[in-house]
């Protein structure tokens, strides 16, 4: 009997995803478990296992594609020849593990597509309301391109609003298919953004547009923490089989410093202060293809080896796509770290709904007067954006002051 | 000052009044010796006299013709109907003498006529009905429907002060359950002027009398799930503030129209053809209505509870109207 492969729920809100790569080819053979394609949704990228073991018999949904959760993206049979269409579609219930809860919206889920049929090919219709087709006569803006929150995929205010907001703050220009931009267009390359930077870019906005930031820099004597790494360096790497970085001593003495500045944090909810009981702190991760944020969970709860073992096999995941949903959920703050890129300082933006973000700049040797002596240091600047609706500088720089302390003093066992 | 009720509130306007102006009176049935049948006009006959305080037999006609003449002669009469139920027993009179002098001889006739109306008191259907729409489609009236302590004195007092006939509808539920410390002196509260009970960002619920309390307890049980109401108090229903009205729906984009009189030839069908033909292009959602359904009030509780519309429904339309 064949099995139906279909698109999974990656995490709650999640709606839809994206194929980016097919790991099998239509007739190819495959065992249950075996990797058999990747997606990419707003929250991970991850590669999917088969749920059966056969042929991969058809792709219904190709790469680069975006298919609502719970759509057959593919169907795995037990002979090696396509089934027919008719015999695929009546196969309705989808017999795998991977299924997913019933989704949240039911209206919001498509109908599977049945296999042959060219998605662009079919004009979809633009549900939307007298008040947005007039935002978008006015502004020129092409419905189709927009994807819609509302009930049954309706393109509501909102939406467009926030289209809107993330077009005139990017600077873009406002009509796409200006002649200019007719003219010029062997001179460009138009790519479309894939599902992870459409989604960090609408965080990003979303963020600027909620939270006060205000940034405050402070510079940190990390001697000590630079002599302690370069001395268990080898040690470190000989008994745990990876690197040691600069990262576990920063994630440690901030979840020190945010024990005691509670509202750092904190996060807002309407009117409401949000203190959460968890210190959980998000490292961001660069990858070749965007960005990812995964969270080191009880981040005060741990030991110096712990965070170090933690946050390592959560960076190697990222770069490997291995994360989970719960990786890169839960954060109350985030630390940020341009300085291996050679960055001085930043001022990052804040990873929403938290309400402030560390940034660790380049570690250099500086000349530093100390009791009017000039000594060579190692000196890195910190800032911390932080969102001042909730924080005052009366609380982001004491804050700051203890973690520079902390960090100044370290005096504890790695091991 | 200690706080005062909704029913008291009409009481001291309409005794300011009289202090003020001598040509005030008030006419109806056990107006005087009684009080009233709720006592709005108790000890109004001891300070006043008989002359400005009038018991009058049982014909809601005779009481609203005998203002109108009164009016026209230079009076100011306030005529009590016992229950807005029995208005209809006047309903020429008003509609075809009161309403209309101004349009004939350009006479002013500045009569008010009190109604308690509303449900939600086992009255059943003959002390329980909400009959403003006959009188919001007669040109010639103005109609107003105070849901406050505030509102109530405030229009009161404007209400017997306007030169033109004004039908006023008193919530019988809210005369004793509401209390509220009004300001001291001599204030009006303007007629033809909504106000926004409660500001919000999501969903206008347009509404007036008893219903915008139950607006305001959906729009603070909403407020948890991040759905922001904002709560227009129409107060006057005719002349109607198409401003404030239109203003709200174009911020919000979405409107609920509640009352509690019967849903066909309802106030909210009013005011969705006004959205819709003056803002349109501002609507991101279908215009909901929340009313009584087309019965009599009925007498029976639990039927009378389903009869009414409740917090529970403005909670579910919303939410609908939220996600749409």
């Amino acid at each position: 009997m064949p099995s139906n492969v279909i698109m999974p729920q990656m995490g709650e809100s999640i709606f839809e995803g994206t194929i980016t790569k097919w790991l099998k080819k239509v007739g190819d053979p495959v065992k249950r478990d075996e990797p058999l394609f990747e997606i990419s949704t707003d929250k991970v990228d991850s590669e999917i296992p088969a749920p059966a073991s056969g042929f991969l018999s058809e792709i219904r949904v190709n790469e680069g594609e975006t298919a609502q959760i719970n759509t057959i993206v593919g169907v795995i049979s037990e002979a090696t020849a396509p089934l027919s269409r008719e015999s695929a579609k009546a196969e309705t219930a989808p017999t795998t593990r991977l299924q997913a809860p019933q989704p949240l919206r039911q209206a919001a889920i498509e109908p599977a597509r049945s296999g042959l049929q060219a998605p662009s090919t079919v004009p979809r219709t633009v549900r939307s309301s007298p008040l947005v087709k007039r935002i978008a006569r006015e502004e020129d803006v092409d419905l189709a391109q927009l994807q819609g929150t509302g009930l049954g995929g309706r393109i509501t205010k909102k939406d467009i609003l926030s289209h809107l907001s993330g077009r005139l703050n990017t600077g873009a220009p406002s009509g796409l298919h200006t002649e200019a931009a007719e003219r010029s267009a062997t001179a460009v390359e138009v790519v479309p953004m894939s599902a992870m930077r459409k989604s960090i870019a609408e965080h990003m906005m979303a963020s600027r547009r909620t939270s006060a930031h205000v940034t405050t820099v402070f510079e940190v004597d990390l001697t000590r923490i630079v002599n302690i790494k370069t001395q268990h360096a080898q040690e470190y790497l000989r008994q745990e089989g990876h690197k040691l970085s600069y990262m576990p001593f920063f994630i440690k003495t901030v979840a020190g410093a945010l024990k005691e500045f509670p509202v750092v944090n904190a996060s807002v909810s309407g009117t409401d202060i949000v203190y959460r009981k968890e210190i959980n702190i998000g490292v961001a991760v660069a990858l070749d293809w965007g960005l990812i944020v995964p969270v080191v969970k009880h981040a005060d709860e741990k030991s110096f080896l712990g965070i170090a073992k933690t946050a390592s096999s959560l960076a190697e995941r990222a770069r490997q796509k291995k994360l989970v949903p719960e990786d890169v959920q839960g954060g109350t703050f985030t630390i940020t770290n341009p300085g291996v890129f050679g960055s001085l300082f930043g001022t990052p933006i804040i990873n929403q709904p938290q309400v402030a973000i560390l940034c660790i700049g380049a570690i250099t040797k500086r000349p530093i007067v100390i009791n009017d002596a000039i000594a060579i240091r190692s000196m890195a600047y910190l800032t911390l954006t932080f969102d001042h609706r909730l924080i005052d500088g009366a609380v982001a720089d004491p804050f700051m002051s203890s973690l520079k302390n902390k960090l100044e003093q370290w005096d504890e066992p790695l091991f | 000052m200690a706080a005062v009720t909704y029913l008291e509130a009409i009481r001291q306007g309409i005794w300011e009044e009289m202090e003020r102006d001598p040509t005030v009176f008030v006419l109806g049935e056990d107006v005087g010796r009684y009080g009233g049948a709720f006592k709005v006009t108790e000890g109004m006959i001891e300070r006043f006299g008989e002359d400005r305080v009038v018991d009058t037999p049982i014909s809601e006609s005779a009481i609203v013709g005998a203002a109108i003449g009164a009016a026209l002669m230079g009076m100011r009469p306030i005529a009590e109907m016992q229950f807005a139920d029995f208005i209809s027993c006047a309903f020429d009179q008003i509609t075809n003498f009161a309403a209309k002098c101004r349009y004939r001889w350009n006479a002013g006739v500045p009569l008010v006529i009190r109604g308690p109306s509303g449900g939600g008191v086992h009255g059943g259907p003959y002390h329980s009905q909400n009959p403003e729409m006959y009188y919001v489609h007669t040109p010639g009236l103005k109609v107003v429907a105070p849901s406050t302590v505030y509102d109530a004195k405030g229009l009161i007092k404007a209400a017997i002060r306007d030169e033109d006939p004004v039908v006023y509808f008193e919530h019988k539920f809210l005369y004793r359950r509401l209390k509220e410390t009004l300001p001291e002196g001599d204030w009006t509260v303007p007629i033809g002027k909504a106000d926004v009970k409660r500001a919000g960002s999501d969903i206008s619920v347009i509404t007036y009398g008893a219903m915008v309390h139950l607006a305001l307890e959906a729009a603070a049980a909403l407020a948890n799930e991040g759905i922001d109401l904002e709560v227009v108090d129409l107060r006057t229903l005719v002349p109607l503030d198409k401003e404030r009205i239109l203003d709200s729906v174009k911020k919000t984009s979405k409107a609920i129209l509640l009352h509690e009189d019967v849903r066909t030839g309802g106030m909210a069908g009013e005011l969705a053809a006004l959205i819709v033909e003056e803002a349109f292009e501002y609507l991101d959602g279908p215009i909901m209505r929340i009313t009584a359904p087309d019965t009599p009030v009925p007498y029976s509780p639990p039927l009378e509870e389903f009869f009414l519309p409740k917090t529970s429904d403005i909670i579910r339309v919303a939410r609908r109207l939220a996600a749409y």
